[in-house]
């Protein structure tokens, strides 16, 4: 038996029904765009995370320097001055850390030309930008002698570019930071938004040195507020984590028993938790999706046992001109095959459209992956044949006698 | 005669199983058929005509004795040879016509060829040709609701005919049309009988519809009451 007349028959025992055509196939519609939306809407928030943590670099730790408690009254962490710039180096020689970068943070008035701007200003080193994976779009970096002399040179972030600078280029020029002139060495490429929602090209690197001698010197002299340490890999987290306790605890001459005057936070730690909450967001989106596409499943299977009740006696007239049981079975498996397979592909553009909607009128991150529509496509199209197997094999286990005489 | 008989029938039985027992329909039927014969089955109501035809086509499957189609015992056939049979050996012609509503004339004749597997560039040029043969070419594209009772028991004789089957089956083929359609359908019965020996079995109440056969089966409860030949008939047969 050939599949031609067998389409031409389903569309016409289809057609001959169009109302009850298109109400089952109306479930299986909303099944495969309510996935494939969902989807989308899960695969945006990972994607934002996803990028979130790539702006921040990989495998990150935070090292703050302690906290100190004064009579009683306990300071928040970096308040007492006690990472240095030695500790940073040292930190980097172990094997388990990639690269230490000290930072000494503050805020300051730049000023160039009638603009000025109250910025965050960062005193780090030209490894800042490896690890945070943070490229310039302009200039160069400032170096490692730059560090030894203290020069006083800056790297301005995109927000501070268009305050100050409009559309002129900022390289080369002299701004004003506090009360001295910086050169600008370069530009930081646009980073957008972290996390927590902070603009992060609203600031200025300069050197960690200059910062500490010529910017915010009186406060805290040879000392850095905390350090970005990244491990040498992934793996590397645990022990990285463990090997810089070790090594500071030995620095800091602290004895056994004695409080770490610093702490080490996993900044990554933190990040995999946002991952993984969107991750079970996106999955949990799915699956309450995925109950719709098993509904429509059932209004399939539903319709066809109608379908196979009403059209007895044409299975009866069937089997009496030589029709075989898997004829039959094929028959209404087609059926069922193509009321779920035109109601996916009616129920993509929904999916699709939807997710367009959804991005437009809530202003989220929308992603409509090609895996997705793939996904609930065979989803649909495997419901379509589990949901009609049974109906097909009720059609095709008739009696051709009872079936004939049906009426 | 030399040929084998189309059907052969030996102490044929049939029972229904109902809440009460086992209810007999037929108890002891043995009967030949030749091929090129024309035979009628007589009875009254539940002497089993129907049930009898039903097994002989091959829908329904007999309690007891045996069944040999062509040398075949068809109680040994499986669903899929049963289908294969029906489709390729014998053609049916019903009292309700039984053609599919939606589908056009030419696709109710096509339907048998379908299932037998021609392609669709042979299948419908043959389905035509069998419209035309019954008279009603013209209405090839027509639905069977928009012709009268005759003209689709024509169609379904046509159906009947198209896979070129051995023998055909007609239950009550006039049971349902007026005396002048029935003497026109059982022209055509008698024509295909004498002109292309396809052998054909009727069942009929009807004595003047028997009167076209050969040869006459009376059923009674279950059994072979009566079965002889009957005197031809003149050639100079009612206008068709």
């Amino acid at each position: 038996m050939k599949i031609g007349p067998l389409l031409s028959e389903a569309w016409q025992a289809m057609g001959a029904n169009r109302l009850r055509t298109f109400l089952t196939m109306l479930g299986m519609m909303i099944g495969v765009g309510a996935v494939i939306m969902m989807l989308a809407v899960g695969q945006g928030a990972r994607d934002l995370v996803d990028r979130s943590i790539v702006s921040m670099g990989r495998n990150l730790f935070v090292v703050l320097a302690g906290s100190a408690t004064a009579s009683g009254v306990r300071l928040g962490t970096g308040n007492v001055p006690t990472l240095t710039l030695g500790d940073a180096e040292a930190l980097e020689q172990v094997p388990t850390v990639g690269a230490v970068v000290p930072i000494l943070p503050g805020t300051a008035q730049v000023v160039y030309g009638a603009n000025n701007w109250g910025t965050n200003v960062l005193g780090t080193t030209p490894r800042f930008l490896d690890v945070r994976n943070w490229r310039l779009s302009a200039g160069l970096p400032f170096n490692d002698s730059d560090m030894r002399s203290a020069t006083q040179v800056a790297l301005l972030g995109q927000t501070v570019v268009k305050n100050l600078f409009g559309d002129e280029d900022p390289v080369g020029k002299t701004v004003r930071i506090g009360k001295s002139p910086y050169v600008v060495m370069g530009t930081l490429a646009a980073k957008g938004q972290s996390l927590d929602g902070r603009d992060q090209d609203d600031a200025v690197l300069i050197p960690v040195t200059t910062a500490q001698r010529k910017l915010f010197g009186s406060q805290f002299q040879g000392s850095v507020r905390f350090m970005i340490a990244q491990a040498a890999s992934a793996e590397a987290m645990p022990a990285a984590e463990r090997d810089m306790t070790q090594l500071l605890r030995q620095r800091h001459r602290l004895a056994d028993g004695v409080d770490n005057d610093f702490s080490i936070r996993n900044l990554t730690a933190l990040v995999n938790t946002a991952a993984e909450t969107t991750r079970t967001m996106s999955l949990m989106l799915g699956a309450i999706a995925s109950i719709s596409l098993l509904v429509g499943g059932i209004g399939i299977m539903n319709i066809m046992l109608v379908s196979v009740t009403d059209r007895t006696q044409e299975i009866g007239i069937r089997c009496a001109t030589g029709a075989r049981a898997r004829d039959i079975r094929l028959q209404f498996l087609l059926e069922a095959l193509i009321l779920s397979v035109v109601g996916c592909l009616v129920g993509v553009f929904l999916g699709v459209g939807g997710g367009l909607l959804v991005s437009l009128v809530a202003r989220m991150a929308v992603v409509v992956t090609l895996s997705s529509v793939v996904v609930a496509s065979l989803v649909a199209a495997g419901v379509g044949i589990f949901f009609g197997l049974y109906p097909a094999d009720k059609a095709a286990r008739l009696k051709p006698m009872d079936a004939l005489r049906y009426q | 005669m030399p040929a084998e008989p189309v059907i052969r029938l030996a102490h044929l039985g049939k029972h229904y199983e109902t809440g009460a027992g086992p209810v007999p329909v037929l108890t002891d039927v043995s009967l030949d058929i030749e091929p090129a014969e024309f035979v009628a089955i007589m009875g009254p109501s539940g002497s089993g005509k129907s049930t009898l035809m039903n097994i002989l086509g091959c829908l329904d499957a007999q309690s007891g004795g045996t069944y040999v189609f062509e040398g075949r015992d068809v109680g040994a056939l499986n669903r899929d040879q049963l289908a294969d049979l029906r489709n390729r050996a014998i053609g049916f012609v019903f009292q309700g016509f039984n053609l599919l509503p939606r589908a056009t004339l030419l696709d109710n004749v096509a339907l048998p060829l379908v299932y037998a597997g021609v392609g669709k560039s042979e299948r419908l040029p043959r389905a035509g040709r069998m419209l035309e043969h019954v008279g009603l070419g013209p209405y090839a594209a027509s639905l069977p609701g928009q012709i009268s009772g005759g003209q689709q028991q024509r169609v379904a004789i046509a159906r009947a005919l198209v896979n070129r089957p051995r023998l055909i089956l007609a239950d009550e083929p006039t049971g349902n049309l007026d005396r002048r359609t029935s003497q026109e359908i059982m022209g055509l019965l008698r024509q295909l009988n004498a002109e292309e020996g396809i052998t054909i079995v009727l069942v009929t109440h009807d004595p003047d519809i028997a009167a076209n056969a050969g040869r006459l089966v009376q059923l009674v409860d279950g059994q072979v009451a009566h079965d002889g030949q009957l005197p031809r008939r003149v050639p100079g047969r009612r206008s068709a």
